[in-house]
């Protein structure tokens, strides 16, 4: 359950952005999570509600993007959408194809409650 | 892959960049690869390997395989040859460092407790307790996985995975992101291919070209000497192919080249 280490991982990029706008707190973190990126989203998000506690995102929500596979054939130039485990050009029946979608596992964005936000809304 | 920064982001998949969602507070849009850390570790391993010539092998399967037992073989029939040493990566026990050491060779045991993967961070660690200075060939054995260890750059030039004939032939459809990270595929235990009747090496290959794929596939005996010639002839043109780069040095088949950030640049949207 490798999970658990890319939850980690996340967790100490979101807290070096949250510390870099000086926010409060996390309430959202949105992931790009494919297939093929060998990243189980259901376990993400299991891993994640052990992880995030005593974070400054100990109170934020999850929200995996999922993206389908998608191949370009390097013969033929079709687009094809297909399995993980069958990424052959649906057009030509080829193999040399190219990931173009499907194998992301990167984080997106991160929406803060900052101190900033608070100070804007006083003033308004 | 985008060929630009290695980030995973292409025009295939930008569309999952843009919000989507409304919110109150400030959005930071980030584009960041989850595994930036590990890949900036991974990246500062590969220099160290590149500054002393050595030749590093990520070599990866299920428990099993035959993983220990082709090192085995592998140090007898080059051991002379060229200078050889391994990380054996094993949740417990020094039993796998210790069959390397019998054979004269240098090895440090990585223990991960109850990590079922070696990532860049714990090679790095493992390489203070090994001098690099005169070696050619570094094998890091990985924890017998399939599954979590094709997700962690080590700083490896080659990704190596045995898929042994007692196995199923369709090892590579079961488990598509490992073995798309292959850089050879091994058929190991190949003697035993005369007395099994249900693995066929024919489906094994097919199976993996249906992942887009065209990774040389050989086979290999570690128990018949005559059986490893592929796999001798591929370590020795690998390596001879890597000395001759001039800093073109190989990466493996699917790790990041290093900077995961489609920009570097973090703007601060919705205020």
């Amino acid at each position: 359950m490798h999970e658990l280490s890319i939850c980690q991982a996340l967790l100490t990029q979101v807290e070096d952005i949250a510390r870099a706008h000086a926010a409060d707190g996390v309430k959202r973190i949105i992931v790009a999570v494919g297939p093929l990126s060998g990243v189980e989203p259901s376990l993400l998000a299991v891993a994640f509600q052990l992880a995030r506690a005593g974070s400054c995102a100990a109170q934020a929500e999850l929200t995996c993007e999922l993206a389908p596979v998608t191949v370009r054939c390097t013969e033929c130039g079709a687009e094809s959408a297909c399995a993980a485990n069958c990424l052959l050009c649906a057009e030509c029946g080829g193999y040399r194809t190219q990931v173009i979608s499907g194998d992301e596992l990167c984080l997106l964005r991160v929406e803060l409650s900052s101190a900033d936000e608070s100070v804007r809304r006083t003033a308004a | 892959m985008c060929e630009t920064c290695g980030c995973t982001i292409t025009a295939g998949n930008v569309h999952l960049t843009r919000d989507q969602h409304g919110h109150d507070g400030p959005v930071i849009e980030v584009l960041q690869d989850l595994l930036a850390a590990n890949d900036r570790t991974a990246e500062h391993n590969r220099s160290h390997f590149n500054e002393h010539g050595v030749f590093a092998i990520n070599l990866m399967s299920s428990p099993g395989a035959g993983k220990t037992a082709l090192l085995e073989a592998t140090i007898d029939a080059l051991g002379d040859e060229y200078r050889i040493a391994v990380i054996e990566g094993d949740l417990e026990t020094e039993n796998d460092a210790a069959r390397i050491r019998a054979r004269g060779v240098r090895a440090v045991q990585i223990t991960t407790g109850s990590a079922c993967h070696l990532d860049a961070h714990l090679v790095h660690q493992a390489l203070h307790e090994l001098p690099l200075h005169g070696l050619d060939l570094l094998f890091i054995e990985n924890v017998g996985n399939l599954v979590c260890p094709a997700s962690f750059d080590l700083g490896q030039h080659r990704n190596v995975v045995l898929l042994s004939v007692t196995e199923g032939d369709d090892k590579p459809a079961k488990y598509p992101v490992m073995f798309r990270a292959a850089d050879l595929v091994v058929l190991s235990k190949a003697d035993l291919l005369d007395v099994l009747d249900d693995f066929d090496p024919l489906r094994a290959e097919a199976a993996l070209r249906a992942l887009g794929r065209d990774t040389p596939v050989i086979r290999a005996a570690a128990r018949r000497t005559p059986a490893l010639q592929p796999w001798l002839d591929w370590l020795r043109r690998e390596l001879a192919q890597h000395r001759k780069a001039h800093n073109q040095f190989a990466v493996p088949a699917t790790a990041l080249t290093g900077a995961a950030l489609l920009r570097p640049a973090r703007s601060m949207v919705g205020d």
